[in-house]
């Protein structure tokens, strides 16, 4: 099962990298969600996995799994999401000013700042 | 600790709270403004007065404060007979500075900033020689450096005065880099920051082999900072600053610095060949070059620069030598030069200011237009070339005695010859600042008309020309002083000295006299010299220096565009392979532990999930030009995860990810209303292909990472292991993660909430800026027939169903928050809920028909959020306890059953209500486009209204 796991985490890295190297704002804002799922999972992964093991504490029941990483990935799930909805909200308003959704801007002039300035 | 000890950090911080005051009072006027500058240094000089008759009876005055101890960063003070001499100087100076700037300062000038400057470069220099850590006289000593940028380059708009400030900037910061790592050295040796402690293991600091290593470190700090060959070459560049600037820095404080860290580590660096032969050398050779320079320069500020050069060279020489009298002679010149320095460099501010212009060659003749000028200059003129009856002489003498008897590399001559040679250059340029300035015929194309100037500005000169006065003729008067810091740099007995004016015939005397010979000789062959030297090519420092800087900037720009150019793209991949390799050093330098763990078998259910997740993952990438199926497969992507959290115990992760993903998918949705709803294909299929490969090495990296970490235990005990004891016992709630969350590490949680808080409203602020701008007036001609695609706006079904839910979803909600304590829920998931609950209206019956019926906005549910989980932490101090610790009970309620109560719950409300407030606001930004490009608010809340009469079903329901 250990190995399912890290192959899924490692499939959704893989394809978050590769949509992240795209052009477009679409396919970035996509692989970053993608990237936010795969490192959740991996904090998550670093608690150990238990199968019917859930940290709510019942009398006589000894195991639990770890409970620390479930409590980093939780705020770490909602911070993904507001993340997310400021990169939205940017290329949709750059979108809308540059009527483009490509995310490189080419500098024309680099900053010459030689001498004194 | 005693209480003078206590005076030293009310003295070392005076000046910087002093610094606050300037900048507020100019606008009650210049005198008020200066007055508030003094009163500071009187105080903080009223105070070291105070010490200083234990200091003067050799008692060591300490202060400790425990900051960083693991560190071994203190906050030490010490005050001993160095300390106090040059904390005497630094504010005796610094108080006469804010005197005579006041009066030299333009209106034009801010002053208010200039005396905040002056103030904080004060409390920098101050802090340097109290410190009895070395790491903390590094902090003070790299602020002495930034606050001396923000003096030297105080007239902002003269471009030399801006890169004088840099160009000092950048060599006393490289300076201040290597004493940090000389410093570091020296502590590891000894194996305390302390310097009382460093200052008594000289024999084990001179055995170490990083000795040497450690010295070399210092001492470019040192020389760096002390205007050492060849660095010497930013100070008079750094005469581009005011009058009062130059003065302060280059007399008294500045400067001095690199002398007294050289003095102050005197005792356990000075006195091997290494000592002898890097600083006297040094010192002797700046000495000469920097006489011989300023013989030469027209400009009066430059000719003193050049001679504070040659005499900071001469001081050091002294120090290099490492006898105990040299060091005696050396901390006597210090006081000398900080007086008539200061004088001098005070009477050329004047110069300046009277006649609007400091080139020797259209001075002269001015002994009769400004009288009162003439005799200071003449009297601090003629001590710095060491004429008898002033205080320069009496230093001078005895570092000529020292240099007499000094054998350099076996030579006997060497050093004496040319010392006196340093001594006759010195000799010259005082005697031209006199004659070229003030003697011959007074001429009467001056650039203004000369005339003394008021009492306000010669005062501080005239005062400091007293003493020059007084030491020279009475010598017995500076000697408890000199005796005192002599004392502290040689750390042990004192030779037998006394200062005084006659010493007999010496051959210091007659190195003396052919000086003073050879200089006036010298000064009435100057006009043919001067040819001579603007004849013969010389090195020109500014043009290697920014030769230098300008290369470093090339390189360094090359680079930086190289790896990451502004284009996100190039950003992306250079991190993503930069954060590989870092990886694989470590997986290839490092060890793994071994496979230790049981793996969980493989179950059916499970592996089908997995299958789903890998080919709706493989999908994305195939498919991700098509937006929607991108979408939906992204959908598919986080429930499966949602699933996997479930299957691996994880219920409250699951419920986040699952009410987080509705929103996201939602949040997308919409913003695909507004941009292109495909991907065009674009780079070149060697370009996909590069990044294929990242990214496949990228993942190969994660799943082998991820293994690795899987198949064994930790490989230090855990902490978890406290959190599972004491949740119910500590937090009164059984869902561990929960009580993690709101108590154990509710910190964390509140930073967070304020987090989202923020970055809804940072989406609130953009949209705003966008719908403002040119996007908004795209968005106002928007075409909306050309994307609308569903016929029936708001359906009947889903408006009837949606509000048959809203209360459902409601009461779900609450439920969910109310069990959060002690089953899967709490305020995090149960906000995410009714935040869904609401957006579903919105959806039903469009946005602005329920914003309409939204009576609360969301920036108040964000605010009053933050505000709840706030006064509920600030509520544990009440109780004594620590920012939110929280405390629980039961309550048994008659119909309902045993009830807790907590004030983790108060907490959890807090968050409940940020995540709703940011979530709503977040996707109502969103939506106030759509209204931006016409979309109409609709009266009713369905399309077809079947209260209303003629409910025909058209579009007119809209209107």
């Amino acid at each position: 099962m250990e190995m399912l796991l890290a192959s899924a985490i490692g499939a959704l890295s893989a394809a978050g990298i590769y949509l992240m190297l795209r052009l477009r704002s679409f396919p970035v804002i996509i692989g970053i969600s993608l990237l936010s799922y795969a490192v959740n999972l991996f904090l998550f992964a670093t608690g150990r996995l238990a199968v019917n093991a859930p940290p709510v504490l019942r009398d006589g029941v000894e195991t639990y799994t770890d409970p620390l990483p479930q409590a980093l990935v939780l705020t770490a799930i909602v911070i993904s999401f507001g993340m997310t909805a400021v990169i939205v909200i940017m290329a949709l308003g750059s979108y809308l000013s540059s009527r483009s959704d490509t995310v490189n801007i080419t500098r024309d002039t680099p900053a010459e700042q030689e001498g004194d300035a | 600790m005693d209480t003078a000890g206590s005076f030293l950090p009310i003295i070392a911080a005076l000046p910087f709270l002093g610094a606050l005051f300037p900048g507020l009072m100019i606008q009650a006027g210049r005198n008020t403004c200066a007055a508030f500058t003094a009163a500071p240094t009187i105080l903080a000089l009223v105070l070291l007065l105070l010490c200083a008759p234990a200091v003067l009876h050799g008692e060591v005055l300490q202060f400790q404060l425990p900051w960083l101890p693991k560190l071994g960063l203190n906050v030490n003070f010490m005050l001993d007979g160095l300390g106090l001499l040059f904390a005497g100087l630094i504010l005796g100076i610094g108080l006469l500075i804010i005197l005579y700037a006041r009066f030299y300062l333009s209106r034009e000038d801010p002053m208010g900033q200039f005396y905040t400057y002056l103030l904080l470069f004060q409390g920098a220099m101050v802090g340097i020689v109290l410190s009895d850590n070395i790491l903390l006289l590094l902090v003070f000593w790299e602020l002495t450096s930034l606050s001396s940028f923000l003096l030297i380059g105080y007239w902002k708009h003269l471009p030399e005065g801006r890169q004088g400030a840099r160009m000092a900037l950048v060599v006393t910061g490289t300076g201040g880099l290597a004493m940090i790592a000389g410093m570091l050295i020296l502590g590891n040796i000894v194996g305390s920051y302390d310097l009382s402690v460093i200052l008594t293991q000289k024999d084990i600091i001179q055995a170490d082999p990083m000795y040497l290593p450690a010295l070399l470190l210092i001492l470019v700090g040192c020389f760096t900072k002390s205007a050492q060959f060849p660095f010497h070459f930013w100070l008079p560049h750094a005469m581009a600053a005011p009058t009062p600037v130059s003065a302060y820095l280059h007399s008294a404080t500045m400067v001095k610095a690199g002398l007294f860290l050289m003095a102050r580590m005197w005792p356990v660096l000075a006195g091997t060949p290494e000592w002898f032969y890097i600083v006297a050398t040094t010192g002797l050779i700046t000495m000469l070059i920097g006489a011989k320079i300023a013989l030469f320069k027209d400009d009066l500020k430059a000719l003193l620069a050049f001679s504070t050069v040659s005499h900071l060279g001469l001081i050091t020489m002294l120090l290099g030598f490492g006898t105990k009298m040299a060091a005696v002679a050396a901390v006597f010149h210090i006081i000398n030069h900080a007086t008539f320095k200061a004088a001098l460099f005070m009477t050329a501010g004047i110069v300046d200011h009277e006649t609007h212009t400091r080139d020797i060659k259209r001075l002269g003749g001015l002994r009769h237009l400004m009288p009162i000028t003439f005799v200071i200059v003449t009297f601090a003129a003629l001590s710095m070339a060491g004429i008898p009856l002033l205080n320069g002489f009496l230093s001078k003498e005895m570092m000529l005695e020292e240099a007499s008897h000094t054998i350099w590399q076996g030579n006997h001559w060497i050093v004496p010859v040319l010392a006196t040679l340093g001594a006759l250059f010195s000799v010259a340029y005082s005697f031209r600042y006199i004659v070229h300035v003030f003697w011959g015929p007074q001429r009467d194309d001056y650039p203004s008309k000369p005339h003394d100037p008021g009492f306000g500005m010669w005062a501080a000169p005239a005062f400091l020309v007293v003493l020059v006065v007084a030491i020279g003729l009475a010598p017995f008067l500076a000697e408890p002083l000199v005796r005192a810091s002599a004392g502290a740099v040689i750390g042990g007995t004192l030779p037998e000295f006394h200062l005084k004016i006659w010493h007999g015939i010496t051959p210091a005397l007659f190195m003396s006299g052919a000086a003073v010979l050879g200089g006036a000789i010298l000064l009435a062959l100057h006009a043919p010299l001067m040819r001579l030297w603007l004849a013969t090519p010389r090195p020109e420092a500014k043009t290697m220096f920014d030769a230098i800087t300008r290369a470093a900037t090339r390189a360094s720009r090359a680079f930086t565009s190289g790896v990451h150019n502004g284009a996100l793209t190039r950003n992306g991949a250079t991190f993503t392979v930069t954060v590989l390799a870092a990886g694989w050093l470590a997986w290839s330098s490092g060890e793994t532990l071994s496979a230790s763990r049981e793996m969980l078998p493989i179950a059916a259910v499970p592996a089908i999930g997995w299958m789903l997740l890998i080919v709706a993952t493989i999908g994305l990438v195939a498919f991700h030009r098509s937006r929607f199926l991108a979408l939906v497969l992204m959908g598919i992507v986080g429930l499966i995860v949602s699933l996997g959290f479930v299957y691996f115990s994880a219920p409250d992760l699951a419920l986040t990810q699952i009410s987080v993903e509705v929103v996201t998918i939602i949040l997308l949705l919409l913003a695909l209303n507004f941009i292109p709803r495909t991907t065009p294909v674009e780079s070149h299929p060697a370009r996909r292909m590069r990044d294929a490969l990242i990214a496949v090495a990228g993942g190969v990296a994660v799943t082998g990472l991820t293994y690795a970490i899987l198949i064994s235990d930790f490989a230090f005990e855990s902490i978890s292991a406290f959190h599972l004891a004491n949740s119910y016992k500590g937090g009164g709630g059984t869902n561990v993660v929960n009580v993690i969350l709101v108590d154990f590490r509710g910190f964390d949680t509140y930073g967070e909430i304020i987090v989202l808080g923020i970055a809804a409203l940072v989406i609130f602020a953009l949209t705003d800026t966008v719908l403002k701008g040119r996007g908004g007036r795209w968005l106002a001609n928007w075409d909306k027939r050309k994307y609308r695609e569903a016929g029936d706006r708001h359906p009947l079904m889903m408006v009837v169903a949606t509000r048959v839910m809203m209360p459902i979803a409601l009461m779900v909600g609450a439920f969910i928050f109310l069990r959060g304590h002690n089953e899967p829920g709490g305020g995090f998931i149960a906000g995410l809920i009714v935040a869904i609950a609401f957006l579903m209206q919105y959806m039903a019956s469009g946005f602005a028909w329920a914003e309409a019926r939204q009576r609360v906005t969301y920036h108040a549910t964000i605010g009053v959020g933050v505000l709840v989980a706030s006064v509920t932490g600030l509520g544990a101090w009440l109780a004594g306890k620590p920012f939110l610790t929280s405390a629980y009970g039961y309550i048994t309620l008659p119909p309902i059953e045993k009830f807790e109560w907590a004030t983790a719950m108060a907490f959890d409300t807090g968050v409940f209500l940020t995540v709703v407030g940011a979530v709503m606001l977040a996707l109502n930004s969103l939506s106030s486009m759509a209204r931006r490009t016409g979309e109409t608010v609709n009266i009713f809340p369905m399309d077809i209204n079947p209260a209303r009469a003629d409910a025909d079903g058209t579009d007119e329901g809209n209107a």
